[in-house]
């Protein structure tokens, strides 16, 4: 079968470049006329015959790049070039499918793409797998690369290395993958592809003769690369005659079909039919379709070692398919492949229906955006002045402002997001607890499940190692915000004369509300951040209540580092007096810790509010008006005698940066 | 009690968002004639009997001719009885209130002038934008005062931008030496779209502060009341009895007919600058009809109380009236609750409240004790020392009367409950 396959690929080669309409062969329906012909098969329905593309003549590699780097514009140019899709110009990001993906600049959802690339008379199977461009990401993003051999690193020619570049850098470094630096945007005016290659040498030891000079908007130099590609990228180590093993890279939810998985075979092959096993799950499934994806899912006959595609096999549910999954064959389990873990949240936010009429609209249209996205955790949760909701568990705060603008412009939702908080953990030293639990560290997500100082040795908040790459002139700035958020200086390197890499180690709370939009605006923009999950540390942490006349507001409730409980107990205050209406009576708004009064503000009475004038034209408004106030004690939320309007907490929960 | 509105004005005050028209020239013939055509119609449907008060509100009233007044009286005295007693209010402004001017309208049949001073300091009129200087109001209360002895009201105005509570200290002296038996005051509002209020939120002009408009206002209440004036409603003050019973009884919630454009206009939406607008009267109802009224259709054979509306813009309310006999532009009949949350509304801005016959008038099944008198809201408030529910009505205490605008939606909200 490989013999055949290798056989038909060396002598039987038609192809790429603009081809001539000759051979015997018709045109397959699915294929636009621009387009070249393909190998495939005869015997049914036009579908492919993958068996053609042997281990040898398979390129497996991502695009990684800074955001705006232009991945999706060099995508675009490989898709155009290889024929895989017809060249127009209205292809761009065209593996970015989601309008917040264009919106943004970024990838969400990884799309990828098998690309047929004939080269030096040798037909070749390039499949571009492509990654998500965020941090947030980074555990797809690792998956995505352990389907490769090899990358394309994008440095833009004028803005050079930044922090997300070093990141994905090293992903890609430590996964020990081929690495063809390309510096991309030539064409600006302002590009200096030469500093750029000095920062690739100097910072990763790439010599500068390797990068290569490309416009991916002009399309210059870039058939270079792929010429590269099936230079420096070695072929898959895999075997067909191996037993099936195939890597579960991504997911994706179909209403019709279920569960479309993306695999990369390290071995054996795939074909309709088959009984197959997850080793996560250990669920067993009947393969119904197995194809690639050109970018769009086109079925074949097999899919082989080396090779990359999709598998239909009947799962309801994506949490069936889980990144990082192993799928092998019922009866032959396979080592799984390593690496493999359960989507992790990192920032938690509760999600409420801005009108609770809307609480069952909402709950399908977070059920149907879960469904291709895993790994957002979801909990029901409910609020006395919110009502009820959810808590949601998103990988960081872009994943969570990505959700957010995706139940927007896809389900036409609005919600109320409260501030991200972040998992901290406790070492309990309480016996009664540690029964109680069942365990001796808890995690907690939800300030109420608090345990007090008395039964617990340790508490433990998140960290991350964060990178930031800024022009040197801002450094002095910017140490000073790290220092503010409790970071610890890890590395300082200057990248070239003007630019500066540096590494701190933030505790994973004081970077989820506002530290990217404070490091943009004390740099006027230009420095970059990304950061990476770095484990837990010991901290102080205490639990701050805000009390509104003695009572405690549960929703307000805060689990902070014992630091920074004086300036945020002031804050949350101060905000609160500004959206609590004056009242009949003087209110206390205080911040506590435990008995202790840590900050206060005082709202005066009113003395006077009755309206001069009342009579005349006015009064018609004027009842109105006051129904609807007399309405609206409906919607007030009552701590102890003081009335507090519902958008108050959504005023004082929201992130600094919404007010 | 009609109300009569005459929509025109010379110039719009800086602080004033009423229905005014500044015309020159306004074929006051064709008015005149509309005027009397509408409060005709009106008054037939209403099938009113007797009119006890008739208030010319505006706009500037004083600018509209006394025969023009005239003609509005007798077209009231035609459909209605008109007692002789009856108070016939017209609203002056000092521009526009010589001597000789207000003898025309004493002649006419007006026996009660309100007087558009808002204030007796030239920097504070300018600010106003007003046409007349401290001086010239002062001649215009004299006049008035002469001519309508203890039945001349004045207006001023408290809580300007900027206005120290010295300042206001002072004008109010200079107030007291100046008035009749009767003040009128009113804290400025900063209404939406008028040139005032885009001063003080383009930061030209301080915006009076919350604490220093509750000072100010409890200022004068000390003062008034210590020189023997009584604080009958939130913003009115009167001795020797001299109360107004067109204002009395809009808000007591009887019934009141709006004549003229607009429903903003003259007396009816009154606001600080009654005064100064343009008139329209016409009914014997409270002041505040203007162009708009509150009345039983009678002559349609109806019995229910109906919101009325009329057409805000004067020349085509005065199409419609030369056609259809009334320019009403909308009617709401006004169900039981409604009618019961406009009484509470109203009545709790007066000191008497709302007797229990007046409540009982309204809702014969519900007494004010039924609704009221339950544990809730209004029992809460009564402990807080807000208000009082006793044998003789429901009413503001002396410092739930500064706050009735954060004691009405609790108490509504009870009412709707019941």
């Amino acid at each position: 079968m490989a013999l055949a396959g290798r056989a038909a690929l060396r002598w039987g080669t038609r192809l790429p470049g603009p081809c001539p309409a000759a051979g015997p062969l018709c045109r397959p329906a699915w294929l636009p006329a621009a387009r070249c012909e393909r190998p495939y098969s005869s015997r049914d329905e036009g579908k492919l015959d993958m068996s053609m593309y042997p281990v040898e003549s398979i390129r497996n590699f991502s695009i990684i790049a800074h955001v705006d780097h232009g991945k999706s514009t060099l995508a675009d140019r490989l898709l155009e070039i290889t024929g895989t899709i017809s060249k127009t110009d209205r292809n761009k990001q065209v593996l970015d499918k989601l309008q917040v993906e264009r919106e943004r600049g970024i990838t969400v959802k990884a799309q990828s793409a098998s690309l047929f690339y004939n080269h030096e008379g040798i037909n070749y199977l390039l499949n571009l797998i492509d990654t998500p461009g965020h941090v947030d990401f980074s555990y797809e993003v690792s998956r995505s690369l352990s389907a490769c051999q090899g990358v394309i690193l994008v440095v833009d020619a004028n803005e050079g290395i930044q922090a997300q570049t070093v990141a994905n850098f090293y992903l890609a470094f430590e996964a020990q993958l081929s690495i063809i630096p390309v510096i991309n945007k030539i064409d600006l005016k302002n590009a200096d592809p030469e500093r750029v290659e000095k920062q690739i040498e100097k910072l990763f030891d790439i010599p500068r003769e390797e990068c290569i000079r490309v416009s991916a908007k002009q399309g210059t130099n870039v058939e270079k690369v792929l010429q590269k590609v099936i230079e420096k990228i070695p072929p898959p180590q895999c075997n067909t005659a191996d037993p099936l093993k195939a890597l579960v890279f991504d997911s994706t939810f179909d209403h019709y079909r279920g569960v479309i998985a993306n695999i990369a075979l390290f071995g054996g092959e795939i074909a309709k039919g088959q009984k197959i096993v997850s080793a996560h799950t250990k669920k067993r499934y009947e393969v119904n379709e197995v194809g690639i994806l050109t970018p769009n899912e086109q079925p074949t006959h097999k899919l082989y070692a080396g090779q990359v595609g999709y598998v239909i096999a009947g799962m309801k549910e994506v949490t069936e398919a889980q990144i990082g999954d192993t799928l092998f064959l019922h009866k032959q389990p396979v080592e799984p492949l390593p690496g493999f873990k359960s989507a992790k949240p990192m920032v938690f936010a509760g999600m409420y229906p801005i009108d609770q009429t809307e609480y069952n609209n909402l709950k399908s249209a977070l059920e149907r955006l879960t469904l291709n996205d895993s790994s957002v955790t979801v909990h029901r949760d409910s609020s006395l002045a919110l009502g009820a909701g959810w808590r949601l568990g998103f990988l960081g705060l872009l994943h969570m402002e990505v959700f957010n603008q995706r139940l927007e412009q896809e389900y036409n939702m609005s919600v109320i997001l409260t501030a991200p908080t972040v998992p901290y953990k406790a070492v309990l030293s309480s016996a009664k607890l540690i029964k109680e639990y069942g365990k001796d560290q808890i995690t907690i997500i939800n300030p109420a499940q608090f345990p007090d100082k008395l039964s617990v040795s340790e508490y433990l908040e998140p960290t991350v190692l964060g990178t930031i790459v800024t022009p040197h002139e801002y450094i002095g700035k910017i140490i000073t915000l790290c220092q503010d958020r409790r970071a610890v200086q890890k590395e300082m390197l200057y990248i070239d004369e003007n630019r500066v890499m540096l590494k701190y180690l933030f505790p994973l709370n004081e970077i989820v509300v506002d530290f990217y939009d404070a490091l943009k605006s004390l740099s006027s923009g230009y420095a970059s951040f990304d950061y990476e999950d770095a484990g837990y540390q010991s901290a102080d942490l205490i639990k701050m209540d805000i009390l509104v006349n003695g009572n405690p507001v549960e929703e307000l409730a805060t689990i902070i580092h014992k630091e920074k409980a004086y300036a945020a107990g002031k804050l949350l205050c101060e905000r609160l007096k500004e959206t609590i209406p004056r009242q009949l009576f003087e209110i206390a708004i205080q911040a506590a810790i435990g008995k202790k009064i840590i900050a206060r503000e005082t709202l005066k009475a009113y003395r006077k509010n009755v309206v001069a004038k009342c009579y005349g034209g006015d009064i018609t408004r004027r009842m109105k008006l006051l129904k609807r106030q007399a309405e609206g004690k409906r919607l007030m939320r009552k701590i102890g005698n003081v009335e507090v309007p519902r958008d108050a907490f959504i005023r004082v929960l929201k992130r600094e940066t919404d007010k | 009690a009609p109300c009569p509105q005459w929509p025109y004005c010379r110039k719009r005050c800086s602080y004033c968002n009423f229905n005014t028209y500044v015309v020159r020239a306004p074929d006051e013939a064709a008015v005149r004639a509309c005027l009397v055509r509408e409060a005709q119609t009106l008054l037939r449907l209403s099938q009113v009997h007797s009119v006890t008060s008739v208030f010319f509100g505006g706009g500037t009233p004083s600018l509209a001719s006394p025969g023009t007044v005239a003609a509005v009286l007798e077209a009231v005295a035609g459909a209605a009885h008109l007692a002789a007693a009856a108070e016939v209010t017209l609203e002056a402004n000092p521009s526009s209130a010589s001597t000789s001017r207000l003898a025309g309208f004493r002649a006419a049949g007006v026996n009660r002038l309100s007087i558009g001073v808002q204030s007796l300091d030239d920097a504070e009129l300018r600010m106003l934008g007003r046409e007349h200087t401290a001086a010239e109001a002062r001649q215009a209360v004299e006049a008035a005062r002469g001519l309508f002895p203890g039945r001349t009201s004045i207006d001023l105005l408290f809580g300007l931008p900027g206005q120290s509570r010295d300042a206001w200290a002072q004008r109010l002296e200079a107030a007291l030496g100046l008035c009749d038996d009767h003040i009128s005051l009113y804290q400025l509002t900063l209404e939406r779209g008028t040139a005032l209020a885009a001063q003080v939120r383009g930061g030209a002009l301080p915006e009076p502060p919350q604490d220093l408009l509750a000072d100010m206002y409890e200022t004068a209440r000390n003062v008034l009341v210590a020189t023997g004036f009584r604080h009958y409603e939130v913003s009115n003050f009167a001795r020797k009895g001299a109360l107004s019973t067109h204002n009395l009884s809009y808000w007591r919630a009887d019934e009141y007919i709006g004549v003229g454009p607009g429903k903003g206009v003259m007396g009816a939406s009154g606001g600080e600058c009654v005064a100064m607008c343009p008139v329209n009267s016409v009914v014997p109802l409270p002041a505040a009809a203007g162009a708009h009224g509150r009345f039983v259709l009678r002559g349609e054979g109806g019995c229910r109380r109906e919101a009325r509306v009329q057409t805000l813009e004067p020349v085509t309310w005065m199409r419609e009236v030369q056609s259809q006999g009334h320019g009403t532009r909308s009617r709401a009949v006004l169900n039981p609750l409604e009618q019961l949350e406009e009484l509470l509304t109203l009545g709790l801005r007066t000191d008497e409240g709302i007797t229990h016959e007046r409540w009982g008038h309204f809702s014969p099944q519900l007494s004010l004790q039924d609704v009221f008198g339950k544990p809730g809201e209004a029992r809460a408030l009564q402990q807080s020392g807000w208000l009082v529910l006793d044998s003789g009505s429901l009413r503001c205490t002396w410092a739930g009367l500064a706050v009735l605008d954060s004691l009405l939606p609790d108490l509504l909200w009870q009412l709707q409950r019941v």
